[in-house]
C-alpha cells in the first residue's frame, strides 16, 4: 500500500538554509545538504528546498545546492521558487532535482506547465498554489509573489486545470493557516484533492503531530509539507510518524 | 565497468550519483561500441514510452541494447527503462518495446472494481513483496521504495516478477529473466533498500567478471 508522505521544507537564500538554526548538534546549520541528510535520517520521505534568493546570483548557487544535495540523498527532492521558464526547469532538473515547483509563473503563463510535463514528465512538475479564503467568491482565492498578490482564480478550478495541463503534484498552501500552527486547513485540502486525480501535498498550519493525521484522514492529503516545527525540533519526523501510525495511517 | 545509456531521457544524474556513493566505477555513453565493451548496461528512462522508443530505434540504441543482452552480460532497466525492456506500452498510442520480456504497459485504471477512484500517478513510497528468489534480492528484506509512474507492466509470466508492490493492481517491481533486470521504482531515490537492490546488481557483474 502507498504510503502517506512527511515532507519537511527548507528555505534557502543565497544557497543557505535560513531558519536552520535550532540544530546545534550540526556542525553547520546553514549547510543544505548536512540538514538534507539529517532529514533523510529522520525517515523524511521527500524534501522541498525552496530558493527564496532575491539575486540572479542567488538562484545560480542554488543549482550547485541541488547538485550537492543531489549527490548525497537518496530520497526524492522538490526544488521551487525563481522557476520562471522551461530553461530554469532544465537547470535544475538536470542539476539532479527530482521535480520542480510552479507558482507564479504557472499563473502567469500556464502553457508553462505543459511544456515542462511535455519535456520531462508530468512527475516531475509540481503546481504550486497559494490559497486564502475569500467570502466575496465564498471560496478560496490564488494568489501569487509569495502570497502578496491576489489572482482572479479560484483555487478548485485552478487545481483542476494544473493537472489538466499536466501537472503531476499539486503543493497547496493554506494561507490562512500558514504560521498558525493550529493544523492543516483540512476543508481546503480535503476539496482540492478531491477534485483532482493527481497527488495533494498539504502545506501550512502544521503544528502537531495530530495535524498531521488530520490532514491524512479527514484531509485526504497524500502529503503534508511542513518546515518550522522540524527546524525548531517541536517535533520530529520519525515522532509524527510513529504517532500517525498509532492513528492508522500507512507511513513507510 | 558499467555503462549507462545516455540517450536523452533519462534521470542520469541520480543514477551516476548512486553508483558513485557505491564506489562503483560506470561511463556515460550514446556510442554503441562502446556501450557494448560494458560489463553491464544500464538504461535509466523518465518520459513517455513512445519518445523513448522512437529515439532508441532512431539512434541504434534499440538493436544494440537487444544485442547486449544477448551476450549474456547484466543488463537493468530503471523506471521507463524498465517498461521499455517489454512488448508494447499504450502510452500515448500502442508502441513496441524491446521485446526482451513478456507483457504490455498499461495505464493505472484510475478507479477500482468497486468504482473508487484513486490517484494516478501512483507516486510515492510502497512496499515491495519479494516474489521469488533472485540474485537481485540476495541478503535484503522487504521494506519501501519509492515509484513515480502512470503505466505499470501487465504480464500473464509469473516467472518475470521477482518483486511486486500493490496499487489497486499487481504492479512488478522487480523482474528479470536471465540477464535482464528491471526496477520499476527509483532504486536511486529508495534510500537504502534501493541503493542495496543496485549494490546487487552490481554484485552480479562483479561475480560474473571473477567467473571469467
Amino acid at each position: 500500500m502507498l504510503t502517506k508522505r512527511i515532507v519537511p521544507c527548507l528555505d534557502v537564500k543565497d544557497g543557505r538554509v535560513v531558519k536552520g538554526v535550532q540544530f546545534v548538534q550540526l556542525r553547520d546549520a546553514g549547510d543544505p545538504v548536512e540538514l538534507a541528510r539529517f532529514y533523510d535520517g529522520q525517515g523524511a520521505d521527500e524534501l522541498v528546498f525552496l530558493d527564496i534568493s532575491a539575486s540572479h546570483e542567488g538562484r545560480k548557487t542554488m543549482v550547485e545546492v541541488v547538485k550537492a544535495v543531489a549527490s548525497e540523498l537518496a530520497i526524492p527532492f522538490t526544488v521551487g521558487g525563481g522557476i520562471n521558464a522551461l530553461e530554469d526547469m532544465k537547470r535544475i532538473l538536470r542539476a539532479g532535482a527530482d521535480k520542480v515547483s510552479l507558482n507564479t509563473a504557472a499563473v502567469n503563463n500556464p502553457c508553462l506547465i505543459t511544456e515542462g510535463a511535455n519535456f520531462f514528465g508530468s512527475q516531475c512538475i509540481v503546481v504550486a498554489i497559494d490559497a486564502k479564503y475569500d467570502e466575496e467568491i465564498c471560496s478560496w482565492r490564488v494568489y501569487t509573489h509569495g502570497g502578496r498578490t491576489p489572482t482572479d482564480l479560484e483555487v478548485i478550478a485552478w487545481a483542476r486545470e494544473a493537472a489538466e495541463r499536466g501537472a503531476g503534484e499539486i503543493l497547496l498552501t493554506s494561507m490562512d493557516s500558514d504560521g498558525e500552527k493550529k493544523g492543516f486547513d483540512l476543508k481546503l485540502t480535503k476539496a482540492v484533492s478531491e477534485a483532482v486525480s493527481i497527488p495533494v501535498i498539504a502545506s501550512g498550519g502544521a503544528g502537531n503531530a495530530d495535524h498531521f493525521a488530520e490532514a491524512f484522514i479527514d484531509g485526504k492529503a497524500d502529503a503534508a509539507l511542513a518546515a518550522s516545527i522540524f527546524h525548531y525540533k517541536e517535533t520530529s519526523v520519525a515522532e509524527v510518524k510513529a504517532f500517525i501510525k498509532e492513528k492508522g495511517v500507512v507511513v513507510r | 565497468m558499467i555503462g549507462i545509456i545516455d540517450y536523452g531521457m533519462g534521470n542520469l544524474f541520480s543514477v551516476s550519483k548512486a553508483l558513485e556513493r557505491l564506489e562503483v566505477p560506470y561511463f556515460l555513453s550514446e556510442n554503441k561500441d562502446e556501450l557494448l565493451r560494458a560489463d553491464a548496461l544500464i538504461l535509466p528512462g523518465v518520459g513517455s514510452f513512445k519518445d523513448a522508443m522512437s529515439i532508441l530505434n532512431s539512434t541504434g540504441l534499440a538493436d544494440l541494447v537487444k544485442e547486449f543482452a544477448d551476450t549474456g552480460k547484466p543488463l537493468l532497466g530503471i523506471c521507463l527503462g524498465m517498461q521499455l525492456l517489454f512488448e508494447s506500452s499504450e502510452e500515448n498510442g500502442l508502441t513496441e518495446g524491446l521485446q526482451l520480456l513478456p507483457g504490455h504497459v498499461r495505464r493505472f485504471p484510475g478507479s477500482t472494481a468497486e468504482g473508487e477512484t484513486y490517484k494516478v500517478p501512483h507516486m510515492g513510497w510502497n512496499r515491495l513483496e519479494f516474489l521469488q528468489g533472485s540474485p537481485i534480492l540476495n541478503g535484503l528484506d522487504e521494506d519501501y521504495v519509492y515509484f513515480v509512474h502512470s503505466y505499470f507492466v501487465d504480464t500473464n509470466d509469473e516467472e518475470v516478477v521477482i518483486s511486486r508492490s500493490l496499487y489497486d493492481v499487481e504492479v512488478p517491481a522487480v523482474v528479470g529473466r536471465g540477464n535482464v533486470f528491471g526496477m520499476q521504482f527509483h532504486p536511486e531515490k529508495s534510500s537504502s533498500l534501493g541503493m542495496a537492490l543496485l549494490r546487487n546488481f552490481t554484485e552480479l557483474v562483479e561475480e560474473r567478471m571473477s567467473v571469467k
